[in-house]
């Protein structure tokens, strides 16, 4: 049975509710999120100054990335990073390593399968289940309209 | 008098005990613990285990402040916020006393004093009411993984890592247990699980109310009516509900003043521990030092699981009462 909800309440409590610090938060995703695409352009540079054609420098670029994500979150730095710049920190594949690694990190004391194995992806997953959903239509939609 | 309020006439409140974390022990409440933990697992190996230390401790904490060795306690009342109680029913495993574990969300601790007073009413027995929160084990039953980062709301409340309990038996002492009154769950259709303040603020101004009524009494009679964890915005949507000056002078929330803003806690302390640590480490001892006469303390519990939100529930909420003045002793 849904609850019937009290309009007149819930509106005299939203004059109470403070307002997200949306412009504030948008600056500190920039500036969060910017140093990390720099990083990832600097890393870049690295692979394509030592040899690596531009088209080929992304992959070593998103494992260094991935690596560093996951360095700073088992360092117990990540979240920090994150809550103070939001999707900053949470859309770059950092970001992604992050989501990973903390279920992993946490779950760990419920033992290897039905602690890490079983709820590694409680974070992830609906990334990679919708991702890949998406890519495949895609996918699909190419192979009608390219062909 | 409603039945659904209990009065008692010879229930005094003789031990009591408090622990926080280490963010509480930096909050400006710090110096009311009795105890605070240096490090968050305080050598257990997982953080469900440290709450149940956390427990035992404080069990022991108020028997030892009431003069009572742990074995002298006849019934032990408590209540957490993890699944199936772990951390009291482990925390009774190592005690060995005969225990009750309660649920009410972070209204656990009034429901768990209001039962020890009815205990002890016309009986001889010592009893110890408590509840107990840690804020990670609660945070990854609850929310994400500790290291998982995301942004917090500016109504989200922080889970206390703290614990309080008091130790209540028949005659009069410096604090009496005066009248328990039980709740009713209260759901306005809130949503947010990042909201507890909206959520609750209807349920402890209805028991408050039930409260008042019942005891044929009004706000001015009393030097302070605590809230449990309302925090900034709950207190607020409070007072405007209350719409009273006399009721807003004298209400404060246990949450709203277990940190300081720049602790980066947003709406304030929630969880179980919360309204009990403060309870047992200032409320009380308050009234003992004759600072307060006649408190009132409304526990907030919101009833949700993950579960309930994930499928679209709206979240109930519930507040029990417990009146606490200071006695002829």
């Amino acid at each position: 049975m849904p609850q019937h909800k009290d309009v007149d309440y819930l509106a005299l409590a939203a004059k109470h509710r403070p307002p997200t610090p949306v412009w504030m938060n948008a600056v500190r995703a920039f500036g969060v999120g910017g140093t990390v695409c720099v990083i990832g352009q600097l890393v870049t540079d690295f692979f394509v100054a030592h040899g690596q054609p531009a088209s080929k420098a992304a992959s070593p670029t998103a494992v260094v990335m991935v690596g560093l994500g996951a360095l700073f979150t088992g360092l117990g730095l990540y979240d920090r990073l994150v809550r103070s710049g939001g999707m900053g920190g949470s859309l770059p594949i950092s970001g992604f390593a992050n989501a990973m690694v903390a279920p992993a990190m946490e779950y760990r004391r419920e033992g290897l399968v039905l602690g890490v194995g079983a709820k590694l992806f409680t974070v992830a997953g609906p990334v990679l289940a919708y991702g890949l959903g998406s890519a495949f239509v895609v996918g699909l939609v190419r192979l009608v309209v390219g062909s | 008098m409603s039945a659904s309020t209990r009065h008692f006439e010879h229930v005094a409140v003789v031990g009591h005990f408090a622990i926080g974390g280490v963010r509480e022990g930096q909050g400006p409440l710090g110096p009311i613990f009795d105890h605070i933990w240096r490090d968050d697992l305080a050598g257990e190996r997982t953080w469900e285990a440290a709450e149940g230390k956390m427990a035992v401790q404080a069990v022991e904490g108020a028997a030892h402040g009431a003069g009572w060795q742990l074995g002298d306690v006849d019934v032990v009342v408590g209540g957490d916020l993890l699944d199936q109680l772990v951390s009291t029913n482990f925390a009774a495993r190592q005690h060995q006393q005969p225990t009750l574990g309660v649920f009410a969300a972070c209204a656990s601790f009034a429901e768990a004093v209001g039962l020890a007073g009815l205990w002890c009413e016309g009986g001889s027995a010592r009893a110890v009411a408590g509840a107990w929160s840690h804020h990670l084990a609660v945070e990854r039953q609850f929310r994400f993984p500790i290291e998982f980062g995301y942004q917090r709301t500016p109504t989200a409340s922080w889970t206390a890592t703290a614990a309080g309990a008091l130790a209540v038996t028949p005659g009069s002492g410096r604090v009496q247990l005066r009248a328990f009154t039980v709740g009713r769950v209260v759901d306005p259709g809130s949503t947010d699980p990042m909201d507890m303040g909206t959520a609750m603020a209807p349920a402890a101004w209805d028991s408050l109310q039930r409260h008042l009524r019942a005891v044929d009494g009004d706000w001015g009679q009393y030097d302070r009516v605590f809230t449990g964890d309302l925090g900034v915005v709950g207190s607020a949507i409070l007072c405007d509900l209350a719409h009273d000056d006399t009721f807003s002078r004298v209400h404060d929330d246990c949450g709203r003043s277990l940190y300081r803003p720049d602790q980066d806690v947003h709406n304030g302390g929630s969880g179980t521990g919360c309204v009990a640590a403060v309870v047992a480490g200032h409320i009380v001892p308050r009234i003992e030092a004759g600072d307060w006469r006649r408190v009132l303390v409304a526990a907030t519990g919101a009833l949700f699981s993950p579960t309930s939100y994930q499928q679209g529930e709206s979240i109930p909420a519930v507040a029990h009462v417990i009146e606490l003045q200071a006695g002829r002793s």
